[in-house]
């Protein structure tokens, strides 16, 4: 390399550019520019119609930290994440199991299953919104005819109008939406477990409880792993669940930071901004955690 | 597990029942909000607040109806960006991938890693950045924006999964072709352009699905009605008082169904894709 001329290592530079330059560029423009715009952008005093004002200093950050609302999104932000996550695996260890026996039909039930994955997570969330209209949604139907409507709080009863009992539903959904990948993610880790290790500990006289511990659990952990990491992120990231069924009200009561972001961006963009800037912090210590667990190194090489 | 013991002959075993009986009941509760939805697109105009489970008669003609509804012009704006997302990808990414594969180079690492984190950050994460960008250059309201987006943000999925078709191509057949005098090009588009094609597929219909459900930065990037696709138009109708419903779930049957049958082609290697570097 270091006897070769300047010229000859620009062309050697330029020939893989054409190849893989479109792939940056792209990447460039539509995901490294608007983190360099967002974050130069929460620094800005920017009317709502999108004209800069000038410089603002830290004045947003100070503005959004003193939101009264603000400790509130951020808590529920983590109850957010850490129920629809721990929920969505613990349900989807228990159905990986389930739809890796054997069956009748087993191709069909699991086609079934892809759904929820494959539809828009926004279609889902609006026809979990309409089976909850208090009028003639299908749960207060339900409800109804088992005469169970009145204990929950009569013909009125509007589970999505209710702080406390909208943020459950909202949690239920996003489960609803998630458990799916998860559990094909655990199914593929469970076919690449050798049979024989199973039949040894079976051999062994060891419980089924015992081998699901000391087999299955370990060596299944390199796909919880990076599902739990994906989850994570697409829970974290979510807007379509909470803004299509709630729009995070009543009140703040059923906000997201990624929902309060998306509220702030109507009234002040630099405020606005530095909430994103906030959330993008966070995502870049997932990102950087799920580097240092997955094995990119060796699919990399 | 993956060890059954030897399958009896005769009846199936009350374990195998009890098993199937589960899975088909799991099965119908992820498939039952759909269900719903087809149910209630189905019910004739006047029974559509009546609280009753079933609808009286199926009336197929919401669907008819559909095709001469508002809604027919955003389900366009939908198809178009899902293709040209679809098209740009594959253009942009088909190269990336094969070079990445069959060439070692400056910043091959670099530029692998950068696609690797893309696929970890999602457009809701950077969406102030992403409308003031577009705003600065002009590109709200338009088409144009939600293409570039959608297809910035699954570059990722498809370099990565097209990337590991080609590293799985021998390249000896590929030279094989070429000293038979078919030309690079001519034994790359006629030996591993078909070779890869499994992948290619699966690229494609990512992509299109991703773009074809996308809500979020529709949402933010697009002001008027006419212009926006069909998720962003769907929930912008639920929102007025006065709601042609019979259209409404039309439209989200026709913006769903297709989706779900499109992904259980592919859904075998998303798992993979989406995990790579991972699970091995």
């Amino acid at each position: 390399m270091q006897h070769e001329s300047p010229l000859t290592r620009v062309g050697r530079a330029l020939v893989p550019l054409a190849w893989v330059g479109p792939a940056v560029a792209l990447i460039g423009v539509v995901v490294v520019w608007p983190v360099v715009v967002m974050i130069q952008s929460s620094f800005l005093e920017i009317s709502r119609f999108g004209v800069v004002r000038g410089s603002n200093g830290v004045d947003n950050y100070a503005k959004l930290f003193a939101e009264p609302d603000f400790g509130g999104v951020m808590v529920r932000s983590l109850v957010w994440v850490v129920a629809v996550v721990a929920l969505t695996v613990l349900i989807s260890l228990a159905l990986a199991q389930l739809f890796n026996q054997r069956f009748p039909l087993r191709n069909v039930a699991r086609w079934a299953l892809i759904a929820p994955w494959a539809a828009s997570v926004l279609m889902t969330a609006i026809i979990f919104k309409w089976m909850l209209d208090p009028e003639v949604g299908f749960v207060n139907m339900v409800l109804h005819d088992l005469g169970l409507l009145d204990a929950m709080g009569g013909a009125g009863a509007d589970p999505l109008g209710n702080a406390s009992t909208a943020f459950p539903w909202l949690i239920f959904v996003a489960v609803f939406v998630s458990v799916p990948f998860t559990t094909y993610a655990l199914l593929a880790g469970l076919s690449t477990i050798p049979a024989d290790v199973y039949e040894a500990a079976r051999m062994d006289g060891a419980s089924r409880a015992r081998i699901y511990w000391s087999i299955t659990l370990p060596m299944l952990r390199p796909a919880l792993t990076v599902a739990m990491l994906i989850n994570v992120m697409n829970v974290f990231n979510n807007f379509p669940i909470i803004w299509a069924m709630t729009h995070g009200q009543p009140g703040y009561s059923t906000a997201t930071s990624t929902i309060f972001m998306f509220i702030l961006k109507g009234s002040d963009i630099g405020e606005s901004a530095a909430m994103s800037v906030v959330n993008f912090g966070m995502v870049v210590v997932l990102v950087i955690v799920f580097l240092k667990v997955s094995r990119w190194k060796s699919e990399v090489a | 597990m993956t060890v059954q013991p030897l399958p009896r002959r005769g009846l199936p075993s009350i374990r195998t029942v009890v098993v199937a009986a589960s899975a088909y009941v799991v099965a119908f509760v992820f498939l039952f909000p759909y269900l719903v939805m087809i149910l209630t697109a189905l019910r004739p105009q006047d029974e559509l607040r009546d609280p009753t489970y079933l609808p009286s008669t199926f009336a197929w003609s919401n669907f008819t109806d559909f095709w001469t509804g508002g809604l027919v012009g955003n389900l366009g704006v939908t198809l178009q960006v899902a293709a040209g997302s679809t098209v740009l990808v594959l253009l942009v990414a088909l190269p990336a991938a094969y070079y990445t594969a069959r060439f070692d180079f400056r910043g091959r690492t670099a530029f692998l890693i950068l696609v690797l984190v893309t696929q970890m950050f999602q457009p809701t994460a950077m969406l102030v950045g992403i409308y003031r960008e577009f705003f600065q250059l002009g590109l709200v309201d338009s088409v144009w924006s939600l293409i570039l987006v959608n297809g910035g943000f699954n570059l990722a999925f498809a370099v990565w999964i097209l990337n590991a078709y080609f590293s799985s191509i021998p390249r000896e057949l590929e030279e094989a072709a070429f000293m038979d005098g078919a030309g690079r090009a001519g034994a790359l588009f006629r030996i591993t352009l078909p070779l890869a094609m499994p992948g290619v597929v699966t690229a494609l219909i990512f992509t299109f699905i991703a773009a074809w459900n996308e809500f979020v930065v529709a949402l933010t990037l697009t002001t008027s009605p006419e212009n926006q696709p069909l998720t962003v138009a769907l929930n912008s109708f639920i929102g007025q008082y006065q709601v042609d419903w019979q259209n409404l779930f039309a439209g989200s049957v026709i913006a769903t169904v297709p989706v779900i049958i499109l992904f259980a082609l592919i859904e075998r290697k998303v798992v993979g894709g989406l995990t790579a570097g991972s699970i091995k």
